[in-house]
């Protein structure tokens, strides 16, 4: 990408969050259409995820732990620069050594003995950070296959693209540490990561389908939580909830 | 996500398939005892799924305060309502809770449960913080449990907020959902709750 069309993403984004900036994250881009992607999204997951998932739940465990060990260890690398750009130094010194730990003693992330000593690794990327900053998510909506985002997270996955060292030896295709990737390993990385997912939440997700009224509204619900506690980087109560308005 | 989505449905369970019997009104004691009760329970296998069932109907009637999770799920709407029709929500409230947690009985029996802390909040309620330790097949898991207070005697469960995911919001967003859709009448989110009921 060249440099002017990297100052319009920018530009466009600048706007498009300023405008988010404060505002409810609740608020709906295009519902209907939302609603419509989520639908198909629900029929990709039923005609190829899920039964892949259900393929890989039926592995031998150290191949799942693996798996999910070695992606999680290259998802530390957009980590990393993301702990650095909200002036989180412990976190993101921790983090690094959890990469250089895993990679190495762990058998190019494979094993986690990082874990075992303590070391956190929390996963971060560009929608956080802007979070953390203050802008506001914008407009909730879904996206074909990669699922529920709001503005700023998706402009975010983009941004990822520019700072995460494995996507610049992949889908960027540059040699850093004279190591060098194609688009087939990002996206194979990124696809082992959907899978692992999928196939650990095989049954919640299953529940989730079943008993919900309205599954849309549950999922953007779980999302819009779950980035909230992303951002603030809680794990506890949340303090503004609105039970005391029982009692008016 | 990954670890979040993961405990819905444990949590929902150890909430509320216990056995029959008073818990210690100190809220972190009546956490401790009803969940390590439930993981009990759920672990007998001499007890058919039938009577599992029932128990856990029995136990969420007694610990947990049913009518005021209702009232807050259905948010600022209930000002709206008249008497009757609230009666009736709470009634079908009542009926999805129980139907929906009894549905979601499964293998969750094999997980170490820790009270790790409880903090006050204010003279209604207490927040207990806790965890389900790591295993082979499952992630650790922080739950916190908000405690309704106001009768230090019988405290009540209203809310369970597993790694800063908080059950009762996620169903009130959904039925907002379904009354915004629907120019907020309350017959349409009553058909719903029925069609779940009956099904």
């Amino acid at each position: 990408m060249n440099f002017k069309k990297t100052i319009i993403i920018i530009s466009a984004s600048i706007f498009f969050l300023s405008t988010g900036l404060k505002a409810e994250t609740e608020k709906e881009c295009f519902e209907k259409i939302s609603r419509g992607i989520f639908k198909f999204n629900q029929g990709f997951d039923r005609a190829i995820l899920k039964p892949i998932a259900k393929g890989f739940n039926k592995l031998p465990d150290p191949i799942k732990n693996g798996t999910g060990n070695f992606t999680s260890n290259i998802g530390t690398l957009l980590t990393v620069p993301n702990h650095i750009l909200q002036g989180q130094w412990k976190l993101a010194a921790e983090s690094s050594a959890s990469f250089l730990i895993n990679t190495t003693v762990g058998v190019l992330g494979f094993a986690n003995p990082a874990k075992k000593m303590g070391l956190k690794n929390q996963q971060e990327d560009i929608g956080q950070t802007l979070g953390a900053y203050g802008f506001g998510g914008g407009c909730y909506f879904v996206m074909p296959v990669l699922g529920p985002t709001t503005v700023r997270d998706s402009i975010g996955m983009i941004a990822d693209t520019f700072i995460d060292p494995f996507a610049q030896v992949t889908i960027r295709e540059k040699e850093l540490l004279s190591i060098s990737g194609s688009e087939i390993d990002y996206f194979s990385v990124k696809g082992a990561t959907v899978i692992d997912f999928r196939a650990e939440n095989m049954k919640n997700i299953d529940s989730i389908e079943k008993n919900s009224l309205d599954t849309y509204a549950t999922f953007k619900s779980l999302y819009l939580q779950n980035t909230e506690k992303k951002i603030s980087n809680t794990f506890s109560s949340q303090d503004g909830d609105d039970w005391d308005e029982l009692s008016k | 996500m990954k670890k979040l989505i993961n405990s819905l449905v444990f949590v929902t369970l150890i909430l509320t398939s216990t056995n029959s019997f008073s818990f210690n009104s100190d809220p972190k004691i009546f956490i401790t005892e009803l969940v390590n009760d439930a993981i009990k329970t759920l672990s007998d296998k001499n007890i058919s799924k039938a009577d599992k069932n029932k128990k856990i109907k029995t136990i969420a009637i007694e610990n947990v305060d049913i009518d005021a999770l209702g009232m807050y799920t259905l948010g600022a709407v209930r000002k709206t309502l008249d008497q009757d029709t609230l009666e009736k929500y709470k009634k079908l409230f009542s009926e999805y809770f129980l139907k929906s947690l009894t549905s979601r009985l499964s293998e969750y029996s094999e997980n170490k449960f820790e009270v790790i802390g409880a903090e006050q909040k204010s003279e209604k309620y207490t927040i207990v913080k806790s965890k389900v330790v790591e295993s082979s097949s499952q992630p650790e898991i922080k739950i916190d449990w908000r405690v309704y207070t106001k009768d230090p005697t019988k405290p009540l469960i209203r809310d369970l907020i597993f790694e800063g995911l908080s059950l009762a919001k996620t169903q009130k967003e959904e039925f907002a959902s379904i009354l915004n859709s629907n120019n907020n009448d309350i017959n349409i989110l009553f058909s719903k709750l029925e069609e779940f009921i009956k099904n």
